[in-house]
C-alpha cells in the first residue's frame, strides 16, 4: 500500500473511532433514561403513588406524596434564599466586574460550585442542626441555597454581559440612579438568561441527596411543617433502593422517574428559553 | 453687595448621589466566597477533637473502629483516589474524541443533538445514577466484565476477586458521570484554537486526522488538562451514587474488583448514626480532607482553564 493510501485509511479509520467513541458516550444516557421508565413507569401509573405516603412491606397502596411536597418546600425556600442574592451577586460581576476583586469572587464562586455536597451537608448540620437541636427541612434549605447560589450568580452574570452597553448608557443618560440602570432595565432585558440560571439551579436543587442526610433527614409520615423534618425525592430513592424489599425498590424506581422526569423537563424548557434570549440580544 | 444679589448664579446640575447599590450588590456577590470560607472554618472546627487526639496519624491510619476509638483515613483516601482515577482513565479518551467531534464545522443540527444529550447526563442527579448503577450496571459488569477479565488475566492480584459491588463498578458510574464536565470545556478549548493553525495543517496536505492529532490537540493540551483536572475534583467528591455500588469495605483495596470505600461515603454511612464526641469528629475530618483536596484541585485546574481561554480569546 503506498503513503497516501495508508494515510487515507489511518484518516478514515480515526473519524470512524471518533464517531463510535461519541455513540459509546450516548449509550449511558439512554440505558438510564430506558431502564428508569421501565421499572419505575409501573409504580408512577397508580393515583395512590402520587397521593399516599409510605406504607409497611406488604400494605397496598403506598406513595410518595409527602416526598413530592417535601422536595417542593425544600426547594422553594432554599429558592427565596439563594435566587434574589445570587442574581443581585450575579449584576455585580457583571457591571462591576473588572475590579481585581470581582475576579477572585469569580474564581472563589467557581469553586463553591464544585465543593463535595456532603461538605456542605456536614457545614449546615453544624451551623443549624447543632445549635437547634434537631434536624429540620429549614436547615435542608439552607444547605441546597448554597449549592444553587453559584450557579444563579454565574449564568446571571453571563445573560447580564450579554446586553449591549447602549441600554447602560440610555438609563444613566435619563439621570437613572446605577440600582435602577441595573435592575429596572438590564435585569429585565436579560431575563430569559437570568430565568434559565434559576431554574437549572432549581433542578440541581431538586436532585440532590448528599446535602440533605445530615440536614432534613427524612420522614416516612406527610409533613409540611419545615421546622421538622421533611421528606424528599431523592432521599426516598436512596433510602427505598437500599432496602431488600421489592414493593419499597419499585417506589424507589418510581421516585426516581419522577425525578428524572422532572430535572430533564426544567433543563429542556430553560435550554429554550436561553435560545430565545440569544436571539434576541442579537437584535437589540 | 445688591448687584452680586441680582446675578443669577448658574443652576449646576444636581450632584449624582453616591452609588450605593455597587456596595450593596458586592456584598451579595461575596456571600459564595464567604459561605465557602465559612464551610472550611466550621469543618475545622467540628472536627477538632479528632484532630488533637490524632494528628498527622489520622491520615495514615488504616483502622476504623468507633468501639476502641480507633480511627485512621488511609483506606478511605486510598479508595477515593483509586476510584477518581480509574474513572478519569475511562472517561478521558471518550470525553475527548466527543469534544472533537462536537467541535468539527458542519453538521450543526446533528452535533446539537449530540451536545444536547452530553449535557443532559450532567442534570441527571447522582441518585438516579446511583439506583441504576445498584440493579443495571454493577451487575452486567459483574458478569460480563469482572469475572471475565479476572479468570482470563491469569490470577494478577489487582485484578482478583470480582466483587458485584465494586471499586470497578463505582469508577464505571464515575465516569459517565464526568463525561459531561470533560467534553464541555474541551470542546470549548478546542474551539478556540486559532483557526490559522488549523488551515495551515489542512494547506500543507495533512489529513483531518493529521490535522487533529498533531496540531489541534497538542496546542489544545493545557486546556484538555485542566478540564481533566476539573472532572477529577468532581470524581472525587461524588458522593451517592458511589455510596450505592462501592460496597462500604474499610480495608485498603488489593483489586480493583474487590468492594473499597471513599471518604464521602463513609460520612454518608456513618454521620447520622455516630455517638460521642471522636466517632463524630473523626467523619468530619475524613469530609475536611476531602473538601482540602477538592479546593485544591479545583483551584489548579480553574485558574489553568481561565487563563488558557483568556488567551485563545485575545489571540484570536
Amino acid at each position: 500500500m503506498n503513503r497516501t493510501a495508508r494515510r487515507r485509511a489511518i484518516n478514515g479509520m480515526s473519524l470512524g473511532l471518533m464517531y463510535v467513541l461519541t455513540l459509546v458516550a450516548l449509550v449511558p444516557l439512554g440505558l438510564v433514561l430506558w431502564f428508569t421508565v421501565a421499572r419505575g413507569l409501573p409504580s408512577v401509573l397508580h393515583l395512590e403513588f402520587f397521593t399516599n405516603t409510605f406504607r409497611p412491606v406488604g400494605i397496598p397502596g403506598a406513595g410518595v406524596s409527602n416526598a413530592l411536597v417535601g422536595t417542593g418546600i425544600l426547594v422553594g425556600l432554599a429558592s427565596v434564599m439563594a435566587i434574589p442574592v445570587g442574581i443581585v451577586g450575579g449584576v455585580y460581576l457583571a457591571e462591576y466586574g473588572i475590579a481585581r476583586w470581582a475576579a477572585w469572587v469569580r474564581l472563589a464562586t467557581d469553586v463553591l460550585v464544585g465543593t463535595p455536597s456532603i461538605a456542605i451537608g456536614l457545614f449546615v448540620y453544624g451551623l443549624v442542626v447543632l445549635r437547634m437541636h434537631h434536624f429540620s427541612g429549614v436547615a435542608g434549605s439552607i444547605a441546597l441555597a448554597i449549592l444553587m447560589l453559584p450557579i444563579v450568580i454565574r449564568t446571571t452574570e453571563g445573560a447580564v454581559a450579554l446586553i449591549p452597553n447602549g441600554l447602560r448608557e440610555s438609563g444613566l443618560a435619563l439621570g437613572l440612579p446605577r440600582w435602577r440602570v441595573s435592575l429596572q432595565l438590564i435585569v429585565p432585558a436579560a431575563a430569559p438568561g437570568v430565568i434559565t440560571g434559576a431554574l437549572l439551579a432549581v433542578a440541581r436543587a431538586s436532585g440532590e441527596t448528599a446535602p440533605l442526610l445530615f440536614t432534613t433527614l427524612g420522614n416516612t409520615l406527610f409533613s409540611v411543617d419545615p421546622t421538622h423534618t421533611l421528606q424528599a425525592l431523592p432521599l426516598t430513592v436512596y433510602q427505598y433502593a437500599l432496602t431488600p424489599y421489592k414493593s419499597l425498590q419499585d417506589q424507589a424506581w418510581g421516585a426516581a422517574l419522577v425525578l428524572v422526569m422532572m430535572v430533564l423537563g426544567i433543563n429542556l424548557i430553560s435550554r429554550w428559553v436561553l435560545r430565545r434570549q440569544i436571539r434576541l440580544a442579537g437584535q437589540l | 453687595m445688591a448687584v452680586a444679589a441680582e446675578a443669577q448664579p448658574i443652576p449646576s446640575a444636581p450632584r449624582r448621589p453616591p452609588d450605593r447599590f455597587r456596595y450593596v450588590a458586592g456584598a451579595a456577590a461575596t456571600v459564595a466566597p464567604a459561605a465557602l470560607v465559612l464551610v472550611v472554618l466550621n469543618l475545622l472546627q467540628q472536627a477538632g477533637p479528632a484532630l488533637h487526639h490524632f494528628g498527622v496519624g489520622f491520615l495514615v491510619g488504616t483502622d476504623w473502629n468507633p468501639v476502641k476509638d480507633s480511627f485512621g483515613a488511609l483506606p478511605a483516601v486510598v479508595g477515593t483516589v483509586a476510584t477518581a482515577f480509574l474513572a478519569l482513565a475511562l472517561a478521558l479518551p471518550i470525553g475527548v474524541a466527543v469534544a472533537v467531534v462536537l467541535a468539527e464545522q458542519g453538521q450543526a443540527r446533528l452535533r446539537g443533538v449530540i451536545g444536547t444529550a452530553i449535557e443532559l447526563l450532567a442534570a441527571i442527579p447522582s441518585v438516579v445514577y446511583g439506583i441504576w448503577a445498584l440493579y443495571v450496571l454493577a451487575p452486567w459488569s459483574f458478569q460480563h466484565l469482572e469475572v471475565p477479565i479476572s479468570v482470563h488475566s491469569g490470577g494478577i492480584g489487582w485484578l482478583a476477586q470480582p466483587a458485584t459491588r465494586s471499586l470497578f463498578n463505582a469508577s464505571l458510574v464515575l465516569a459517565v458521570m464526568i463525561l459531561p464536565t470533560l467534553t464541555a470545556i474541551s470542546r470549548d478549548v478546542i474551539r478556540g484554537v486559532p483557526r490559522g493553525l488549523k488551515e495551515n495543517a489542512v494547506a500543507l496536505g495533512a489529513t483531518w486526522w493529521e490535522t487533529t492529532w498533531k496540531v489541534i490537540l497538542p496546542s489544545a493540551r493545557n486546556g484538555i488538562f485542566g478540564a481533566t483536572i476539573l472532572a477529577l475534583g468532581r470524581a472525587l467528591g461524588e458522593t451517592i451514587a458511589v455510596t450505592m455500588v462501592i460496597g462500604n469495605r474499610y480495608v485498603i483495596p488489593h483489586s480493583i474488583f474487590e468492594s473499597a470505600y471513599t471518604l464521602a461515603s463513609v460520612i454518608a454511612n456513618e454521620f447520622n448514626e455516630a455517638t460521642g464526641t471522636l466517632y463524630p469528629a473523626a467523619l468530619v475530618e475524613l469530609g475536611l480532607v476531602l473538601i482540602l483536596v477538592t479546593l485544591v484541585v479545583n483551584f489548579g485546574a480553574l485558574v489553568l482553564v481561565h487563563t488558557i481561554t483568556r488567551e485563545s480569546r485575545s489571540s484570536a
